[in-house]
């Protein structure tokens, strides 16, 4: 919501953009390799992904402008890297905040200042802040440099009926309605995803409690970019507050409502006005600001059974509901639509067997199993659900503002990496590493020369060795060979002997490794991790 | 630890409840456990006595 006598786009800071319907008719029925529905940032990062394998795809989207509603800010390392690979990074290296740090409080007394992984290997921060209409608008700016995407505003599908070997959409416009075919459909229209209702498909799982009004203000605040948690503050007894700086001097407070407190009069514009008042207070800001933007918000850990239904495939919140503390709801979007689009584009020219399609749901379902399992954790801190847990939460608070053991608590853990351990296409870890990353982890940053070991990554696989006579006895087309200093920064993170060699997928994850590698178990690798070729 | 010493704690816990106060008590006591738990410094012995403590608590049980 926004302040009285201002629109849905009327910002402080940011232009939406207004986009036509499609004015020329003639052509809209003819058939698309892959359509993609929704044209939010997983929607449109799936269509970049699929452009830079070189295949073409429709998106179409029922809005006339960027997203005015959902409002993610939290951008995670690896996803940096997917804007890195589908050629969109550098706007938001120029405007993101990246941040390392986070600080709790307890009744006004830090109790835990925590950092994030970080080290000189990686060539990301661990974490950037920045506004969901930028990472939007950066990604807009990448698809219309893209001939291979066509994108319909005001565009919205009402059908979605299987043929013998292509999906055909119904879609309307302020223009009229038609079909279209198309062979594959990803499905990138968020929460509220009318395509899950069009396939009939539901969401399970589980509500939390604990509801919070997030609030954007405007103001000239002086503090760094670091995550504060207020537990039990003054101004709000029993409830937590997170801060959030983002660009522009935009602010990002986020505070929990009291059992009692109505939920209709927590969103009037004079009570959001009094309590982010009451906030600024509390941290020590007494400038003016002004307020952007409120919204409400309350955790859900849901997910689709089966990502797949077809040659449907969900992608982002279409799929999965997750709580905002685990900041993995843009981030793991982002990661569906990167891991299924090189996937769809090997089957479809043939590069991969069909199979590849179907480690979709088993890897990035685990990945939202997995951020349910420590965003529940976190959700049950920052909002416990139950006099148990609130007592002991508060327990540990009030130990912590003596004992640093007990704040290490409150930390929310938030870049716990995800490995796909149960990929019916990630080979077995070679347990003769003594170290390094597993097979179905993503592969860590390392120096090499004035770069970064992922700058030298191929299109499609790379293999890492560090041996010259291995490199020169695989045979492996299309796959970029590296070869590193058996002595240096990538064989020190990769714990690896004078012989080894690392698989790595289009989507950075390790496929395989081996701590001695012969060239016929790598080609055997490769076969397994693309389920066999087809041509 | 000697009887004695049972008594002294037993004693030292009854006086610090009343000084607590009814309302901090809960407070006062799972801080306790979280203290003690930290210094014992074992998770599995801490997580078996917490099941122990769990027991009989209607002494008819």
């Amino acid at each position: 919501m926004r302040p009285a006598g201002r629109s849905d786009t009327d910002s402080l800071y940011f232009t939406y953009p207004h986009f036509e319907a499609p004015n020329d008719r003639s052509g809209l029925s003819k058939p698309a390799p892959v359509a993609i529905v929704g044209a939010g940032p997983i929607g449109m990062a799936a269509a970049l992904a699929l452009a830079r394998e070189g295949v073409r795809s429709v998106l179409f989207d029922a809005k006339a402008t960027f997203n005015d509603g959902s409002r993610a800010i939290c951008v995670a390392r690896p996803s940096l890297h997917i804007f890195e690979r589908i050629g969109a990074v550098t706007p938001f290296l120029d405007k993101a905040l990246g941040w390392t740090t986070g600080r709790s409080f307890y009744r006004g007394q830090q109790i835990l200042e925590f950092q994030m992984p970080d080290n000189g290997d990686e060539k990301y921060r661990p974490m950037y802040n920045i506004q969901q209409q930028y990472i939007e608008q950066f990604l807009w700016d990448a698809i219309t440099q893209q001939p291979l995407i066509e994108t319909r505003w005001q565009s919205m599908v009402i059908g979605a009926k299987d043929t013998d070997n292509a999906v055909q959409l119904e879609v309307r416009d302020p223009h009229g309605s038609y079909t279209i075919e198309a062979d594959w459909v990803l499905a990138a229209d968020g929460a509220r995803s009318e395509m899950r209702k069009i396939r009939g498909l539901r969401l399970k799982g589980d509500n939390y409690e604990g509801r919070y009004v997030i609030a954007d203000v405007q103001m000239p605040h002086d503090y760094p970019t670091i995550r504060r948690a207020l537990f039990d503050p003054d101004c709000r007894r029993g409830a937590t507050i997170l801060i959030h700086r983002q660009p522009d001097n935009i602010w990002r407070i986020d505070y929990q409502l009291g059992d009692g407190e109505d939920a209709a009069e927590a969103m009037k514009e004079s009570t959001v006005r009094q309590s982010v008042s009451a906030v600024l207070n509390e941290i020590g800001y007494d400038g003016d600001w002004d307020l952007e933007w409120w919204s409400t918000y309350s955790a859900n850990t849901l997910a689709l059974d089966d990502y797949r239904d077809g040659r449907v495939f969900f992608i982002g919140d279409s799929a999965h509901i997750v709580p905002i503390f685990g900041v993995r709801g843009l981030n793991n979007g982002l990661a569906d639509a990167h891991n299924i689009a090189w996937k769809l584009a090997w089957v479809m020219q043939g590069k991969a067997g069909p199979a590849l399609l179907d480690s979709y749901t088993p890897e990035r379902r685990g990945a939202t199993l997995d951020v349910f399992a420590n965003a529940t954790k976190s959700a049950r801190f920052m909002t416990p659900p139950t006099r148990g847990w609130e007592l002991i939460r508060n327990a540990v608070l009030n130990l912590a503002l003596s004992h640093p053991f007990a704040g290490r608590l409150a930390n929310p853990r938030q870049m716990t990496p995800y490995t796909y351990a149960d990929s019916p296409v990630v080979c077995a870890d070679d347990t003769q590493f003594s170290g390094g990353p597993v097979t179905g982890a993503m592969l860590p940053g390392a120096c090499v020369g004035d770069g970064y070991l992922s700058d030298l990554l191929g299109a499609g696989f790379s293999l890492i060795v560090f041996d010259d006579d291995l490199a020169q006895n695989v045979d492996l087309p299309g796959v970029e060979i590296i070869v590193a200093d058996a002595q240096g920064d990538v064989a020190r993170v990769l714990a690896a002997g004078p012989h080894s060699a690392y698989l790595v997928r289009p989507d950075l994850h390790i496929a395989a490794r081996w701590f001695k590698a012969e060239p016929a178990a790598i080609e055997l690798g490769l076969q397994h991790a693309i389920s066999g070729a087809t041509s | 630890m000697t009887p004695i010493d049972v008594e002294r704690i037993y004693e030292a816990l009854a006086e610090k409840l009343d000084a607590v106060g009814q309302e901090k008590s809960e407070l006062f006591l799972a801080k306790l456990a979280l203290l003690l738990s930290h210094d014992i410094g074992d998770a599995g012995r801490v997580l078996k006595l917490i099941e122990e403590a769990g027991h009989h608590l209607d002494a008819s049980d």
